[in-house]
């Protein structure tokens, strides 16, 4: 609710509604996706955690329409991005956006930049697709954006290529170049995952100081639950191309209710006195070709009953935390319409 | 022992005053005119039973000091024993015989696994290299080490790529204890696995330390995992250790400024994210021209007389504790 509160009234800066996507392979659909919902209010900090196949980055990847052509296929649900319908749009339209409404960072910086071409000259290249200025303007807004970034000497930076300048470096540039043109929304993919910790706590500060500065959007995509802790205002939590749980970031991780959210956490060493073994969750992610009947994770859970193996639970619960797990929606579900009685 | 990290117990693995370079450039004759500085200086030991972390940022040196001491870089200067017997000294089958109390586990479990060889041939490779083992012999050992580490009878003969990250390091962990080595190197054996395998890999890690007596050197960046592995901790820095100690002590109350610094950024639940410049993040000094005085001395806030001068790891009064800073002498 708090959150609520943060933004405008009908402020969305991104709704996904019920996405459902699959990719085609030789040995069938592999679904991606399944019924994902994301909202992300104006000025809003959001995470989406998961481990690795989860869906994480395919989620935004398909709402900025970043997927390879052809080689997936939307089998349902809508994407609004600032009143934008971006899945029925064709590449010009999407370049448009790109850099302008929505921008993303993307985990290595080596791969996001042009190798033969100067910092300066990228930089002020995506600020002249967008922006009506000229080159001296567009430089001079490149430099100030760079100071803000805490890069010393802008002037010399933006005359070196990206070779010359560290992983800490090549990832301020590139946060640099997404908020150049002042997007309403920045997408970050697992923004510090190769950086050590100091150059980390630096990144997550700018990112955070400036998108309080500027009222901008922020999706924080990331495995480590303790980073996004620190950063994000509400939280989602996915597996195996579903959301399985939603809320208030301290609400969600003080307060878990879905078996596999108190169960990730329970695995970090952070939670358990030295050398005491470690809550492990026994099995695997599901094979997406065949997923399992019911719940995805009820293969895995402790908890599951008949229920969980036949029918897949939805998101229920008030705005504050939803949860899609047959043992604690229903009952809540249950108490509500007790209480409506 | 005036400087290092020591515990009681019987030393398995001691390094003294270590140093590590590579030729950075040579002239025309092939001669090395400049080099990059790796190690510079480290001394620690590791007791029977017991595990030592290294953390520190990339490019600190801990992988190098890890390689140095399995043997994969060549060191100029220092000692190095196991078990109480100096390898450079050691030649031809004592040699070999020394080798073989110690093995490694990679990061990359992808890379580190031959993947044309079925996973009974992986396990069980030491042993072949060994020798004296006939085939049969062999695929049973390798049976009997694939189940002490979790993997099924029915892997042997499957190849490394039908196997999850966490399975493989597995694999990787089962061929590392197949000689029965007293000491485990690990370096960032679980930075490549989600949070839910690296659980799995811990407890197996510690399972078998409990079974088998092993002791282990960790190196990692990850200042949660080494408080919960490991007994005694070693932070460097530019080749250096700069503090060194039990780690709850070490990582509860950091009395070296670089330690407080990496303490400070570290993600975690407790606290919020720290301010910028708290964190007083730098890049690493170039390691080709290693600075004069204190390492650090470009990086810390608390910067005054006495810095100038080298530094060098002293023990704390009334502690195990040592840190290699003038002002944390008190």
């Amino acid at each position: 609710m708090m959150t609520m509160g943060t933004a405008e009234p009908r402020g969305q800066a991104l709704a996904i509604n019920n996405l459902s996507l699959e990719f085609p392979t030789f040995s069938g659909a592999v679904k991606a996706l399944d019924d994902v919902s994301i909202s992300v209010g104006k000025a809003e900090i959001v995470g989406i955690v998961g481990e690795s196949g989860c869906g994480k980055s395919v989620t935004t990847m398909a709402a900025t329409g970043l997927l390879p052509k052809g080689r997936y296929r939307i089998t349902g649900g809508t994407v609004r991005l600032f009143g934008h319908s971006t899945l029925s749009m064709d590449d010009n339209q999407l370049q448009d956006l790109r850099g302008k409404v929505v921008s993303t960072i993307f985990q290595e910086p080596m791969n996001a930049l042009n190798p033969t071409i100067r910092i300066g000259k990228q930089l002020t290249d995506v600020i002249m697709r967008h922006e009506e200025i000229d080159l001296a303007e567009a430089r001079r807004v490149a430099r100030d954006i760079l100071a803000d970034m805490l890069i010393g000497e802008p002037e010399r930076v933006m005359n070196l290529y990206p070779f010359e300048l560290s992983g800490g470096m090549r990832q301020r540039v590139l946060i640099a170049m997404a908020f150049s043109c002042n997007p309403g929304l920045i997408i970050a993919d697992e923004p510090t995952t190769a950086l050590d910790v100091t150059v980390q706590a630096v990144i997550l500060r700018l990112i955070q100081n400036r998108a309080h500065r500027t009222g901008t959007s922020v999706i924080f995509i990331s495995h480590n639950v303790a980073v996004v802790s620190q950063l994000c205002d509400r939280l989602y939590v996915m597996y195996a191309g579903r959301i399985v749980e939603h809320g208030a970031t301290r609400t969600v991780l003080e307060t878990p209710q879905h078996p596999y959210t108190q169960a990730l956490l329970r695995c970090l060493p952070e939670r358990v006195a030295p050398k005491q073994e470690l809550e492990a969750i026994p099995g695997a992610v599901p094979n997406l070709l065949h997923p399992p009947a019911g719940c995805y994770f009820q293969p895995r859970c402790k908890e599951a009953v008949e229920q969980c193996r036949t029918r897949s639970p939805q998101l229920v619960g008030a705005s504050g935390q939803q949860v899609a797990c047959w043992r604690r929606g229903v009952a809540t579900e249950l108490v509500e319409q007790g209480g409506r009685q | 022992m005036t400087e290092g990290v020591g515990t009681i117990a019987r030393p398995v693995l001691e390094v003294s005053d270590l140093h590590v370079r590579f030729p950075a450039s040579r002239n025309w004759l092939g001669r090395p005119t400049s080099y990059v500085h790796a190690v510079n200086g480290v001394t620690l030991e590791v007791g029977a039973g017991k595990s030592l972390g290294i953390v520190g940022e990339s490019g600190c040196g801990k992988s190098t000091l890890a390689q140095a001491i399995i043997g994969l870089a060549p060191f100029e200067q220092g000692r190095l024993a196991i078990d109480g017997e100096d390898f450079q000294k050691a030649q031809g089958k004592q040699k070999r015989a020394l080798r073989q109390k110690m093995q490694i586990v990679f990061q990359d479990p992808q890379s580190s696994l031959d993947r044309r060889l079925p996973v009974w041939r992986l396990i069980s490779e030491p042993l072949h290299i060994r020798g004296g083992h006939s085939r049969a012999e062999l695929h049973e050992k390798a049976e009997e080490l694939a189940i002490a580490v979790g993997l099924r009878p029915e892997h042997l003969d499957r190849l490394p790529h039908e196997f999850s990250g966490g399975q493989r390091q597995r694999i990787a962990i089962a061929r590392a204890i197949s000689t029965d080595p007293e000491l485990l190197v690990l370096d960032e054996p679980t930075s490549a696995l989600d949070v839910s395998v690296q659980a799995q890999i811990i407890n197996l890690l510690l399972k078998l330390q409990r079974e088998r007596g092993l002791t282990y050197l960790l190196i990692s960046h990850d200042v949660a995992l080494v408080r919960h592995f490991c007994d005694d901790v070693a932070v460097m820095y530019l080749g250096q250790i700069v503090e060194s100690g039990p780690a709850d002590e070490v990582l509860r109350n950091p009395r070296h400024p670089y330690t407080q610094t990496l303490l400070a950024a570290a993600p975690s639940f407790e606290s919020p994210l720290p301010d910028i410049a708290q964190v007083r993040a730098g890049e690493l000094p170039n390691n080709r021209h290693l600075p004069d005085g204190c390492f650090y001395k470009q990086r810390c806030d608390r910067i005054g007389g006495g810095c100038e001068a080298g530094q060098v790891l002293r023990r704390l009064s009334e502690s195990a504790r040592h840190v290699r800073c003038h002002l944390a002498q008190t």
